[in-house]
Formats: C-alpha cells, structure tokens, sequence
C-alpha cells in the first residue's frame, strides 16, 4: 500500500472542517497510509484563474512539486473538488504545453521554489478509497450497516468536467465515469446504503458565484434539493466542502429568503461511510454540520 | 467588408402584413412575418483578436456554431437569454454593440464547465465568458462585477499569505459589496451552525479569523507572481 500526500486545502481548514476530520477518522479506521502535504498553498479556488490563467495553474504545480520534490511521495490525494480539479488541470496543461512548463519552472526558480517536473500525480479521496479497499474492502469491514437510508450522490461539476483533464476516467468497467459517476454510489452501496436514481448527480449548485449572485445559487440549489426529494431520497451524499456548503447554505437561504422548505439532509459521504466503520458521530463531525441529521440518524439506528 | 446578416432579429425588422391571401389561402398575421435583413459596416474586425488577448479566451476562432455549450448550459436554463454560442458568434464578427445589450448577464456564467466538456472543437467557452466579462469592465463598460471583486478578495489574501481564510472572505466581500452581515438567512444559518458545535470548534474559528492560516514558505512566491501577472497584462493589452 502506498502513502499518498493528504491535500486538505483551504475549505477543509475553514468552513469543511467536518469533511477533514471524517476523511481522517475514516482514513485511520481502514488503516491507510497518508501524511499531510507539507506548508501547502492554497489551490486559487474558481477564483485566480480570473485574475490570471497562470496563476492557478502555479499555485497547484508548486503543491505537486512539495509532494514530489521535498516528500518524495508520487501521489497527492485531495477531498476537495476545488483543489482535485486544479490540480488535475495543471497536471494536463504541464503535461500537454511545453510553454506553460518553462513558465512554471521559470517562476519557481525565481521565488525559490521546489520545481515540478512530472513525476507526480492527484486522485480525489474517492479514487483513492476505490483503488485501495474497493466494494470488497468496505464490505468486508463494516460494522453498522447503512440500510434502510435512501441517498442521492451528488458529485457536482469539477470532479468530471471537463473530461479533458480526467483521461484516466471513462476507461469502462473498474474506472470512474465523467457522464454518470458511481465511485460515490459504490462505496455507499457497499455500506448498505440505497440509492437512489438521481438524474442531477453532476448538476451546478451555483458555487462559483454562491455569495456574488445568490439568487442563482439559491435556485440551482433547490433544483438539487427538490429533484432529491422527488426521487425519494432522504439524504445528499456529499465529496466536496463547496457543494456541502453551498447546499446547506442556499436551502437556510430558499426557507428565509423565499419561504420554500426542504427536509433532505446533507451529509459528508465520510461522515456516511465512517458511521458504517462503527465510528463516533462527533469524531466524524456531523454535529458541526448546518443541516442537522442528528434525530434522523438516531432514527435509523446508526447512531 | 460589410456583413449581410439577418439572423439578429430585431423587434423593428419584423415584417407582417395584417391581411393577404396567397393563392385563396389566407396567411394573415404571423403567418406571413418576414425578417428585413440589414448590411452593417460598424463591427470591429479585430474583436476577434482582443478577446483572444484575455486569459479564457484564446480558443474562441476555433468555434464553428454547433450551439452544444449553450444546449448545455446551466445558466441558459436560468435564462434563454444567457446563450453563449451567440456570444461567441458576435465575439467573431466583431459586433460589441449587440454583445453590450447583454453586458448585465455575461458575467453570470457559473463556471459548471459543461459547455468546456461537451464542446466538439475545445474552444473552451467558459473562459470566453470570463474574457468577455473582463474586457467590458476593463473599457468601462460595466463597473466591476460582484464576481470580479470576490476574484480579487481571493487573490489579495493568497498573493499575501499563499492561503485564505474562508470566514474572512466572506466577511471581506460583504464589506466591498455593501452587503449586511445581519441579514435573515445568514444569522439563521449561523444559529444552526452552532448548534450542536463542540465548543473548541468555536473556539478555534475564532482564532483563525484573528491569526490567518499562513504558507510558511510562501517567501516571496506572491511577489514574483504578481510581477508576472503586470509583465503579461502590460504585454498583451499594452
């Protein structure tokens, strides 16, 4: 089993707090191997890239090239949608334009910088629980079996699009689909979860522009949240702390602002899957959640 | 080169005759609209190349009209106004008149990537958004987007530190946007957010808003990228 480098990003230090804390706790419970990607720099979010294309595309080779140069470690795994996506990006872009690599060599040197040189890659959380414990794995150790839960996944936009920066996905059966994802579904499943068929598992939740136009993002997410509740789910799965949080936002928002209430609750799959490894409700932070599960999980007799 | 063009269709170059019967067959009314088609000499050839000029939009010449991105759209099924193929379509014969009546939406693009995904020629229409969104408030066009400033907060903080601090932010962004921190939903979110907190959760919110997350290394990595930042802005729009 290899060590990754754990890229926990900005969100997970703020406001994701509860996915941090459940992606470590389950981390511990299955017994892999990580250690934290050192002095990290934030990935620039949707955000610098409007500044300056350049700028993300730096900001995510510097934090490959700490795990490669500084840790010797040939894999960063980050939970964050965000942080994978960017990461991912430059990881094509400095593999594809020979340009943009002089430039990121270049300005490294001049800021002191370790360099990036290739020898390194990124999986999202979910990628990396399926390549080393799988269905099988999960299966095999769960102790608090999630039946009866009915759950929709949502996976959002940046851990699929665009495919471009993804071409390890798609390559049939065993490997992640950018159309219709399921690494989510099938970690779920195996804990014993139902779920549901969910047509928007990939639809926006307005993220980018969740405060700057937040009539839109309120929209886009009771789109989400309604489509879930029609579909008989009575939890959101989870895997990025910008969807969580825009989804528990906005539904706060659509119920204060223009009095629509939804029930669904929205839940960290790691929040899921560690109920499933038998573990405490606090250490995996659900009670920091804004959409509070707590009386329903009680219900379900898997806390 | 002046441009024949009749798919822009105005309300004014909508023809119906109120009464005519073709044949004995009565096409009155909507039946027989036509469109007036115009010839315009006021587009600027060289548009095409000053987008192109903008981070985003590099890949716009490559488009060929299929209208994937706005049939994919997030935001056009917000708005059947927000239609990014014919954004494009204007971008490349150089029309900023008929790009400006719709300066107000542009920046909206959510950034789902959608129309970057499903695109057949990677033209990459979300920069386009960005590029567009960027040129008009650069020449005044419009004042600064809510979006643009959210950008900026963002930048401000790694640029100084290498990392941000989410809480900050926020509280930043309401600041520039002249928006109440008092508002409903936001004191509502808040009340169940603490809710159930351990209190050492709170506890450690409240020191990162007073001492801010930091890369430790981050030197003078901020420096040199804003330096490259001037170099290619000063490069490329002079």
């Amino acid at each position: 089993m290899a060590k990754v480098a754990y890229y926990p990003g900005c969100a997970l230090e703020g406001s994701g707090g509860p996915y941090d804390r459940s992606t470590r706790a389950i981390v511990g419970a299955l017994n892999l191997q990580m250690e934290n990607l050192r002095d990290y720099n934030c990935c620039g979010a949707m955000e610098v890239k409007n500044v300056h294309p350049m700028l993300q595309t730096y900001l995510s080779a510097r934090n490959l090239a700490i795990a490669a140069e500084q840790m010797g470690l040939d894999t960063v795994m980050a939970p964050c949608n965000g942080c994978y996506h960017n990461l991912k990006k430059a990881e094509y872009e400095l593999a594809t334009s020979s340009d943009s690599l002089a430039t990121v060599q270049d300005l490294a040197k001049k800021a002191d910088d370790p360099v990036y040189n290739g020898n390194v890659r990124t999986v999202h959380l979910l990628e990396w629980l399926m390549e080393e414990v799988g269905v099988d794995g999960i299966k095999e150790r769960i102790s608090k079996n999630l039946q009866g839960i009915k759950i929709a996944n949502y996976y959002g936009c940046m851990y699929t699009r665009p495919r471009q920066i993804y071409p390890e996905k798609d390559k049939g059966p065993g490997s992640e689909s950018t159309y219709k994802p399921h690494f989510m579904d099938d970690l779920l499943g195996a804990a014993g979860a139902q779920n549901v068929d969910f047509p928007l598992k990939t639809a926006c939740c307005g993220g980018a522009h969740t405060l700057s136009d937040a009539d839109t993002s309120t929209q886009l997410v009771l789109n989400l949240l309604q489509a879930a509740e029609d579909c008989g789910a009575e939890v959101i799965a989870t895997e990025c702390p910008t969807c969580h949080s825009g989804l528990e936002m906005h539904q706060v928002r659509a119920e204060k602002v223009f009095g629509i209430k939804t029930n669904v609750k929205i839940i960290y799959f790691t929040q899921l899957l560690g109920l499933a490894l038998g573990l405490s409700p606090r250490k995996l932070g659900i009670h920091e959640n804004i959409s509070d599960s707590i009386d329903f999980l009680k219900q379900k007799g898997v806390i | 080169m002046a441009i024949h063009e009749k798919s822009l269709i105005d309300a004014d170059r909508l023809k119906t005759a109120e009464s005519l019967v073709i044949d004995g067959v009565d096409v009155s009314g909507h039946w027989n609209t036509m469109i007036t088609p115009r010839t315009l000499r006021d587009y600027d050839e060289h548009f095409e190349k000053t987008i192109m000029k903008y981070g985003g939009g590099d890949y716009v010449y490559r488009c060929w009209q299929c209208g994937s991105c706005t049939n994919s759209c997030t935001m056009y099924a917000q708005n059947v106004n927000f239609n990014p193929r014919y954004w494009i379509y204007l971008t490349r014969l150089g029309l900023k008149d008929e790009l400006i009546k719709d300066k107000d939406i542009i920046w909206q693009c959510v950034s789902c990537n959608k129309c970057t995904n499903i695109c057949p020629k990677d033209v990459k229409p979300e920069g386009v958004m960005k590029a567009l969104a960027h040129w008009m408030e650069e020449e005044g066009i419009t004042e600064k987007t809510p979006s643009t400033k959210f950008d900026e907060e963002f930048w401000d903080q790694i640029s100084a530190r290498g990392r941000i601090e989410d809480s900050a932010v926020l509280q930043n962004f309401f600041k520039k946007t002249g928006q109440s921190l008092t508002q409903d939903w936001l004191v509502e979110m808040i009340k169940r957010m603490i809710k159930h907190l351990p209190l050492k959760h709170l506890i450690r919110s409240g020191m990162n808003t007073v001492f801010h997350p930091k890369t430790k290394s981050w030197g003078k990595t901020g420096d040199v990228l804003k330096e490259y930042v001037k170099q290619q802005k000063e490069a490329a729009h002079g």
